[in-house]
């Protein structure tokens, strides 16, 4: 199962070395690590998305606090949480398909940041299925190029 | 700030953070970088011992933290010294040793142009320590030595590294920053849990067949005293592994001596037929559990307690867990244990008394035999001597048949078993226990990986005593050459090796060869007697096994015993 960790790490050179090295050395599966400053700026969060079952998940989460540089590791997964992805994608257009293409686009909600000739570069954002559901969508259409940001998330604030 | 902290420069500063944290002795070896600290090193009080190679430096730190409790501290200069410590930091970090380890830098101006003698130390240390610094502003250091101590010595303990480029230590005038500590994401879990012992205590009341497991941990927490209260008032059979051998008296009457791959038969079976595990300051490693987890003491509850959370449930599945400091957990226990009832073991007891007379650790004393050299020599220096070893055969028979009358008098390299760990090692427990007799048990392959260190024995004149057992072979490997590849023998032999006695003497160390069954006693007696450094070269037979053994992907019962 796929579990989502929020880690809030010092905002050092040689962090993001020492988790990723965490990971690699014991085997563990990252599926998309995202990493940036927080409102803090001696702070930075790591939304790791990780592969594994309940025992594997709690090694991580206590390998990862074993670390000094690491202050804090959430999992989010059983939380109520909203997770984003940002993905940028690129798409072939030419007559015949290109209605069809702006359509999908359409009904994913997702908007034209660039045109070429060819071409035009779509930005979509939803969590994690949803972009999956596009891509899909799309690929019949061929892709040209696709960059993701893996998935960040945060706690919904209580009711 | 205040006058007289102006005008310091980096050394003088990293050297005045060292002695607040107490340390009076470091083992080291110069080199060009470090010449800053090496001219401001002469104004103070720090002793420093000069090894032979840095890889003695470090194991000689380790030793001294082993047998002393407080943090081992070493230096290398750059490059190829700070690679030669690699092992060691490995060795102190498999065992969960105290160490803070000073390495020279190129200047930062030079940092990553791949300048003379630079190497990336903490890119090349990071999965074998417990934190890791380099300081490139002077003005941290006070603050990053104070973290350094700290974190080396809370907690599971471990090895940190503190990168120091030339010009940081250079630096004239600085004013340094103050020194409070900034470990926020450092966590310690350093009480017990009351509420847990509860647990603890209630299960044991109900267990009919209740083990203690005993390890390092122990040994780190300083827990022995209540560990032994523990196994007595409620008269629980112990066994240990090898970092947690003299956590009971050697011959205590509940002891019954190391679990795991070369461990007594009666620890095996205990273990495997025990109805309650409580396991303190263990990890079910490898050596202990075949690397079969779900095999091991599978008719237990499985009682953890250990200080780090990542061990628990990490190999076996763990029925209770208790995260924190050893000695504080056990007194906890021994608080509630008044409360509950305690079981009735005479039927375990008479169980366990049967296979301990079934199954003793067999041995022949009549002529010149590894067992006999160590047996005599534990009659004769008792369990107060320090002992060091290396690794090999007679590593194992030491830690079978000397008799460790406690803690901290024992350094040996377990979870890395590292040879050529043993005579550094010697050397830095000498000068944590001056008053104590310090004894290496070593073979003739292993002390030929640090034997240049025989210079610093004899330089520091310390009166450390070797006991070389002398096979001609590397015995450990021969033996699974025997066992395991039928006879097969190759690239055990040490056709090349000196005379160990000629090549002692030639440091001005006395050596005296023993080859026969009568001289050992003498010998022995001579080297206990000493006030000087001597070496007895045993003349043992390469034939000889360490038993029993549990064969690799053997459950801990299916041992060869003969
Ligand atoms: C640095 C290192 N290299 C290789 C080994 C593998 N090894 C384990 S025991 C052993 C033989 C040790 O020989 P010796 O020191 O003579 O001890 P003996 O077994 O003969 O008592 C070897 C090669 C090791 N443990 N450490
Ligand atoms: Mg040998």
């Amino acid at each position: 199962m796929l579990h989502t960790l929020a880690v809030l790490v010092e905002n050092h050179p040689g962090v993001l070395i020492k988790v990723a090295g965490l990971f690699a050395r014991r085997a563990y599966n990252i599926e998309s690590l995202t990493v940036c400053q927080t409102e803090d700026p001696e702070v930075s969060r790591m939304t790791i998305v990780v592969a594994g079952d309940d025992q594997v998940i709690e090694q991580v989460r206590n390998q990862l606090s074993k670390l000094v540089v690491v202050h804090t590791v959430v999992d989010l997964t059983e939380k109520s949480v909203v997770d984003r992805e940002l993905a940028l994608v690129r798409i072939p257009i030419n007559s015949e398909t290109r209605s069809e293409v702006f359509q999908t686009v359409d009904v994913f909600r997702g908007r034209v940041v660039d045109m070429g000739r060819s071409n035009i570069t779509v930005e979509l954002t939803g969590d994690i299925d949803k972009i999956g559901a596009f891509v899909h969508a799309i690929r019949p259409y061929g892709l040209l190029e696709l960059v993701r940001t893996g998935k960040i998330a945060i706690m919904r604030s209580e009711a | 700030m205040s006058e007289e902290k102006k005008g310091l420069s980096g050394a003088k500063l990293l050297l005045n953070a060292l002695q607040e944290e107490g340390v009076d002795i470091i083992f080291g070896y110069p080199g060009g970088v470090l010449l800053p600290l090496y001219d401001a090193m002469l104004d103070t009080p720090i002793r420093h011992v000069l090894g032979r190679h840095e890889q003695g430096v470090v194991f000689a730190a380790d030793g001294y933290a082993r047998v002393s409790g407080k943090v081992g501290v070493c230096l290398a200069t750059s490059g190829p010294g700070a690679t030669n410590l690699v092992t060691g930091i490995t060795n102190a970090y498999s065992d969960s040793i105290p160490l803070v380890v000073l390495t020279g830098q190129v200047p930062t101006s030079s940092l990553g142009s791949d300048s003379f003698q630079e190497v990336d130390i903490i890119g090349i240390t990071m999965p074998i320590t417990k934190h890791s610094y380099i300081v490139k502003d002077p003005r941290d250091l006070p603050r990053v030595v104070k973290e350094a101590f700290f974190l080396a010595r809370t907690g599971r303990p471990g090895p940190v590294v503190i990168d120091l480029p030339k010009d940081v230590l250079a630096q004239e005038n600085v004013e340094p920053f103050p020194s409070d500590m900034k470990l926020k994401g450092y966590k310690i879990f350093g009480r017990g849990n009351n509420s847990k012992v509860e647990e603890v205590a209630q299960a044991l009341s109900e267990a009919r067949k209740p083990v203690l497991y005993a390890g390092g941990g122990v040994v780190t927490a300083n827990a022995e005293g209540a560990l032994r209260q523990f196994a007595e008032r409620a008269n629980l059979p112990v066994v240990t592994t090898l970092m947690g051998i003299g956590s009971l008296p050697y011959g205590h009457p509940n002891l019954l001596g190391m679990v795991g791959m070369h461990g007594t038969v009666t620890a095996n079976y205990t273990v495997d037929d025990c109805d309650l595990l409580i396991a303190v300051g263990v990890r079910f490693d490898d050596r202990v559990t075949s690397g079969l987890g779900h095999r091991f003491a599978t008719k237990a509850k499985v009682i953890h307690m250990d200080i780090d959370p990542v061990e628990i449930s990490k190999v076996v599945k763990t029925h209770m867990r208790i995260v924190g400091d050893a000695r504080k957990i056990l007194e906890e226990l021994l608080e509630v244990l008044p409360g509950h009832s305690l079981p009735e073991l005479s039927e375990w007891w008479g169980q366990i008394r049967n296979w301990q007379k079934d199954n003793p650790l067999g041995c022949d004393l009549d002529s010149l035999t590894p067992q006999l050299v160590i047996k005599t020599l534990g009659e004769l220096a008792g369990g107060e001597a320090v002992i060091a070893t290396d690794v090999g055969q007679h590593q194992m028979w030491v830690a079978q048949f000397y008799p460790i009358a406690r803690m901290r008098n024992y350094a040996t390299s377990c979870g890395l078993g590292v040879m050529g760990y043993g005579l550094p090692a010697a050397v830095g427990a000498q000068l944590a226990r001056p008053q104590d007799n310090v004894f290496l048990i070593t073979g003739d392959g292993s002390l030929q990986m640090s034997i240049q260190e025989l210079g610093t024995v004899a330089q520091n004149k310390l009166p450390i005593k070797i006991i070389l057992l002398n096979n001609g072979v590397l015995g450990m490997v021969r033996q699974m050459q025997k066992m395991f590849y039928d006879g097969r023998y190759n690239h055990i032999q040490l056709e090349g090796n000196p005379d160990f006695v000629k090549v002692a003497e030639a440091y001005g160390i006395r050596g005296i060869h023993v080859n026969s069954v009568d001289q050992v006693r003498g010998a022995i007696e001579e080297a206990v007697n000493s006030s000087g450094p001597i070496l007895l070269d045993f003349k043992i037979s390469p034939d000889e096994n360490v038993l029993p053994l549990v064969p690799p992907g053997k459950v801990i019962t299916e041992m060869i015993v003969r």
